[in-house]
Formats: C-alpha cells, sequence, structure tokens
C-alpha cells in the first residue's frame, strides 16, 4: 500500500534542501537563522509521522512547533540571493516556449485528479492501494514529481540544483507565512480542545430559536463570516464555528450532508476574507502595492460583492445540504 | 467564557501587527492555560495538531515546477495571453480577467494571478489605459476606483476558483480537521464538488458589479471636474 506518511517525508526533503540551499548562500543575511527554521520545519515534518502514529511523544513536536513561532517572531526565515533569468531573458523564452509553458503547470492538476477520482478506489491486496483518506495528499505529491520530470526534459536547464533553487527563490518570497494556515489550523483544533467551540455554542444556544433549520443555517454562515472578519482567516474560525453549529446541530440534528454544510460553510468564512483588514496578504498588500490613498479601497470594492455572495452560501447550504 | 479571552488576544495582536505567528501561538497558549491544561498537555496539543495538520502545507512540493515555469517565461507568456484581450472596456477587461483568474485557480493555477505578478503590471495599468480611452483623462477617485476594482477581481477570482481545485489547503483543512475531529471520511472531491454553485453565484455577482462599472465611472467622469492631476495617471502603476 501507498502511504500517505512518504509524502510527508518527501515534503520533509524539500525543507531540508531549502535549508541547504540558504547554509551554503553566503551573501544571504542571517543564513544560518534562516536554514535552522527550515531544517527545525523539516524535522516537524518527519517527526509528525511517530506523532500520529502514537510512536513519540507529542510534546516533542509541540516544542519544535514553538520553536519556528519564535523564530518567525525574530523575522525568520530571510530571504535568499536569487538566482534566476532575467525579465529580459524570460522574454525571449517565452517567445521559444510559446503556450507549451502551461503543460507542466496543467500536469499538476491533471495527475491530482486522476488520484483523487479513480487511483482512490483501486484496490491492491485485501486494502486499498493508496492509503484511505489520503489520495488528495498523494496525488500532489506524485503529480509534482510527474511535473517536475516533464518540465525537467522540457526546459533541460543543465544541473538538477535549479528547479529546488527556483523552488528556494519562492519560497523566500512567502517565507514563514507559508505554514501559517497549518499554524491557524493548529489554532483552530487548540480553541476547539479548550472549549472555545463550546463557548460559542453556549452564545448561539441562547439566540437560536430551537428547531429551525434555517435559523442554524444562517448562524453558521454569517457566524463563519463575522468569525473570519475577527481572525482574519477562514481556517481558524472553520473549527471553532463547526465544533459550535456546523457539527451538532447542522449534521448531527438536522441530518446535513457534511460535504455540502463544510464546503459551502468555508467559503461564507471567504465572504468575510473579503471584508476585513486582518487579512492583510489579500486586502492591505494589493493597496499597497497599487499605490492606493485608500488602504480599505480594495475592501470598499469587494463589500457589495461579500454580502449577496454569503445571501448565496446560505440558500445553496438550505436548499442542497438536507433530506428532505 | 473566559477562554473567548484567547480570541480577544488575536484580536489585539493583529490589530497591533504583530507577527502573525506569534499572535496566533500565545492565543493558543492562553486559550490552554485559561481552559485549566498543563503546560506539557498544552505542549501535546501543538504538537498533535500540527502534525495533524501537515496535509495544509503539502502544497509546497509544486514549488519548484512553478519556480522553474516561471524561470523559463511562464508570467510573459501569461501576460500575452490576457493582453490579446485589449480592446474592451474596464468593466468587460476585469470581468474577462475575472473569469481567467477564476479558471485557472479552479485548474490548480493559483500563481497566474496575484497582486504582485498580475494585477500591478498588467491588469491595473490595461484598464486604466481602457477608461482613458473612453472616459479622457481620469480624476484622482476614478483611478483609486479602478485599481481597487482590479484588485478585487483578482481576489474574488482567487477565493471562489480555488476551492473547486481538490489539492488547496482549505479542502485539506476541512477534510483534515473533520476527518480527525469527527471520524468521518470526507471525500476530498465532493467537498470541491459543492464548490461550484458559489462559484458561478461569485461570477454572476462580481462579474455584473464589473460590469457596472462602466457606467458609475461614467458618472464619476461627468461630475468631477476632469483631472487636474491627469499627469500623475500616466506616471501610475505601470512604472
Amino acid at each position: 500500500m501507498i502511504k500517505v506518511e512518504w509524502f510527508y517525508w518527501l515534503v520533509a526533503a524539500f525543507f531540508l534542501v531549502v535549508a541547504v540551499v540558504r547554509l551554503t548562500d553566503r551573501e544571504a543575511p542571517r543564513r544560518h537563522a534562516s536554514a535552522a527554521f527550515w531544517a527545525l520545519l523539516a524535522f516537524t515534518f518527519v517527526y509528525g509521522s511517530a506523532v500520529t502514529a502514537g510512536a513519540g511523544p507529542a510534546w516533542v513536536e509541540g516544542l519544535a512547533v514553538i520553536g519556528l513561532a519564535v523564530l518567525a517572531g525574530f523575522g525568520l526565515p530571510r530571504k535568499g540571493t536569487e538566482r534566476t533569468t532575467s525579465d529580459a531573458e524570460r522574454e525571449q523564452l517565452a517567445t521559444r516556449f510559446g503556450p507549451k509553458l502551461f503543460i507542466p503547470a496543467l500536469v499538476v492538476p491533471a495527475v491530482a485528479v486522476v488520484f483523487g477520482a479513480w487511483l482512490a478506489k483501486v484496490k491492491h491486496g485485501d486494502g486499498l492501494l493508496l492509503e484511505k483518506g489520503s489520495a488528495t495528499v498523494i496525488g500532489l505529491g506524485v503529480a509534482a514529481v510527474v511535473a517536475l520530470v516533464v518540465a525537467m526534459l522540457m526546459f533541460r536547464p543543465g544541473s538538477v540544483a535549479v528547479p529546488f533553487q527556483e523552488g528556494d527563490r519562492l519560497l523566500g518570497h512567502i517565507g514563514w507565512a507559508a505554514i501559517l494556515p497549518q499554524f491557524l489550523a493548529t489554532l483552530g483544533l487548540l480553541f476547539q480542545a479548550a472549549g472555545v467551540g463550546d463557548a460559542v455554542k453556549g452564545i448561539t444556544d441562547g439566540i437560536l430559536p430551537k428547531g429551525s433549520l434555517i435559523a442554524a443555517v444562517i448562524v453558521y454562515c454569517v457566524g463563519m463570516a463575522l468569525f473570519t472578519m475577527v481572525m482574519g482567516n477562514a481556517f481558524a474560525a472553520f473549527p471553532v464555528m463547526t465544533a459550535a453549529v456546523g457539527w451538532p446541530l447542522l449534521v448531527q440534528q438536522f441530518h446535513g450532508q457534511p460535504a455540502v454544510v463544510f464546503a459551502v460553510g468555508m467559503l461564507a468564512g471567504f465572504c468575510g476574507t473579503l471584508c476585513t483588514p486582518m487579512a492583510a496578504n489579500f486586502n492591505l498588500v494589493p493597496a499597497a502595492l497599487l499605490e492606493l490613498k485608500d488602504t480599505y479601497g480594495p475592501i470598499k470594492a469587494q463589500v457589495p460583492t461579500a454580502i449577496p455572495l454569503l445571501a448565496c452560501n446560505v440558500a445553496v447550504m438550505a436548499v442542497f445540504a438536507f433530506p428532505r | 467564557m473566559w477562554v473567548l479571552l484567547a480570541v480577544a488576544v488575536v484580536i489585539v495582536g493583529f490589530a497591533l501587527r504583530l507577527n502573525a505567528m506569534l499572535v496566533v501561538t500565545v492565543a493558543g497558549i492562553v486559550a490552554g492555560l485559561i481552559s485549566g491544561m498543563t503546560p506539557m498537555k498544552i505542549l501535546d496539543t501543538f504538537g498533535t495538531g500540527f502534525a495533524g495538520s501537515r496535509s495544509v502545507t503539502v502544497f509546497i512540493v509544486v514549488l519548484p515546477v512553478i519556480g522553474l515555469i516561471e524561470r523559463y517565461g511562464l508570467q510573459h507568456q501569461a501576460r500575452r495571453m490576457i493582453s490579446r484581450l485589449a480592446g474592451l472596456t474596464v468593466g468587460r477587461l476585469l470581468a474577462a480577467y475575472l473569469l481567467v483568474r477564476q479558471g485557472t485557480a479552479a485548474l490548480g493555477l493559483m500563481a497566474v494571478g496575484g497582486p504582485a505578478q498580475a494585477v500591478r503590471p498588467i491588469v491595473a495599468p490595461m484598464s486604466e489605459a481602457a477608461a482613458e480611452r473612453r472616459h479622457g483623462p481620469l480624476s484622482e477617485p476614478m483611478r483609486e476606483k479602478i485599481r481597487s476594482y482590479a484588485a478585487s477581481a483578482d481576489t474574488v477570482g482567487l477565493f471562489f476558483g480555488e476551492d473547486i481545485f481538490v489539492a488547496v489547503g482549505s479542502i485539506l483543512l476541512i477534510t483534515g480537521f473533520v476527518d480527525t475531529t469527527y471520524h468521518l471520511k470526507l471525500d476530498a472531491l465532493q467537498v470541491a464538488l459543492w464548490a461550484i454553485p458559489t462559484a458561478i453565484c461569485a461570477l454572476l455577482i462580481h462579474g455584473a458589479r464589473m460590469l457596472w462599472l462602466d457606467r458609475s465611472l461614467g458618472r464619476l467622469a461627468g461630475a468631477g471636474a476632469p483631472a487636474d492631476d491627469a499627469e500623475a495617471v500616466t506616471t501610475g502603476a505601470g512604472r
């Protein structure tokens, strides 16, 4: 059976390569500390296998996670020296390769869908070929490798180090924000373990008329949007609102289809992201890049879409998620 | 109820523009302490939570191949393809960009757009050029509005396109969280499928508002005195 953990080790290997690229980049600022960040992250991906299997104490992983947050607090990791093509070179290369440039990029979703839609159901011996419930992660890992091979054959960059230098360049732009979604997911789980969901449930129970499906749908969707505006990210709001309303009321009590309830609930959260300066990377960064006088310009352009769209989400969930 | 103080930590932290990773970590520790967890138990929860959420970060493995295609001129090629849409009004141009952005994001090509890669260098200047052709020199409020709408087309297109692609962070987060917490086996493809109705609504609503932009710009052009700062326009986002 193909195991999902192998692909977490593949990710860890990539982080380790980035750490080495950082360490050997003598012109980069604070290269040792930046390399330490990526190496520590690689460790969490490998040691995470032991944690999920119950084979190693979880506090070791927890300590490493706190370490990552502290390093990020000091502004790490830093960008490295960019070793890539110039604007003029790219213009020429685009003329040479044309629309073919999109082929490796299109290989990624194509392979990922093949794994998710078809290989996920293929049997191998007594069990499934792919570890149950992990087809997406496995598909993405395989897709990345296949696309890389295709791209290497197309472009022949001359050295196997080139794609990793380019990957390091992109990761350098993203920095610690690359693992912020994973941190927010962790925070959501921690909030849930600490009873934040229950506290919110206490409040919603107080305002929610008993037995009203439509009221529960509205509270879940609007709650996702409001909580997302507060937290700046739908990823952090999702576990809390789902523990408070989505799971106990919509799925357990009203027998909603989980796939519809959770997919639409997350999208209701995205409506909140459109309206909040807390989502700095989506709303304040573009305003700065476009040199707008009004920092809230993009939010003002988005609010009139977000409100009717939130209503659409309520309608989609109410119509399609529940048995009738 | 006191545990909601942890939510307040997040709000205050973000409001003070502190490092998001630190804010998130401190909020987690505060939530744990208020609910009576021992420091060891908090570390354990951080560890299991992070290990269990690794799938959210797997998208990183495509960076080497995306970086490689960029090295060989992906953005320049995308720019060429988008520039064939020239000759339209601002509204139609932005509606078309919204459609392209949503469509490519649904295929998992999140890197095709973006405020830095596409909006500033391509979409905003082209939109301003299209508006100038129709309304003459742009006033300050008109220029601000066009740029804000250009940024919004990118963001809305990304948000309500990417969730149709199965291997995106939010889908992985949904399945990861629900499966570990409630012992379900959610099919990621099903979750992605149910993002389609909202995606269509988003395209219709935001697309219509983009088309409406032509009219409201016409009103702005009629109302305001035509730009005394027209010079600023030519030195705008295209730099």
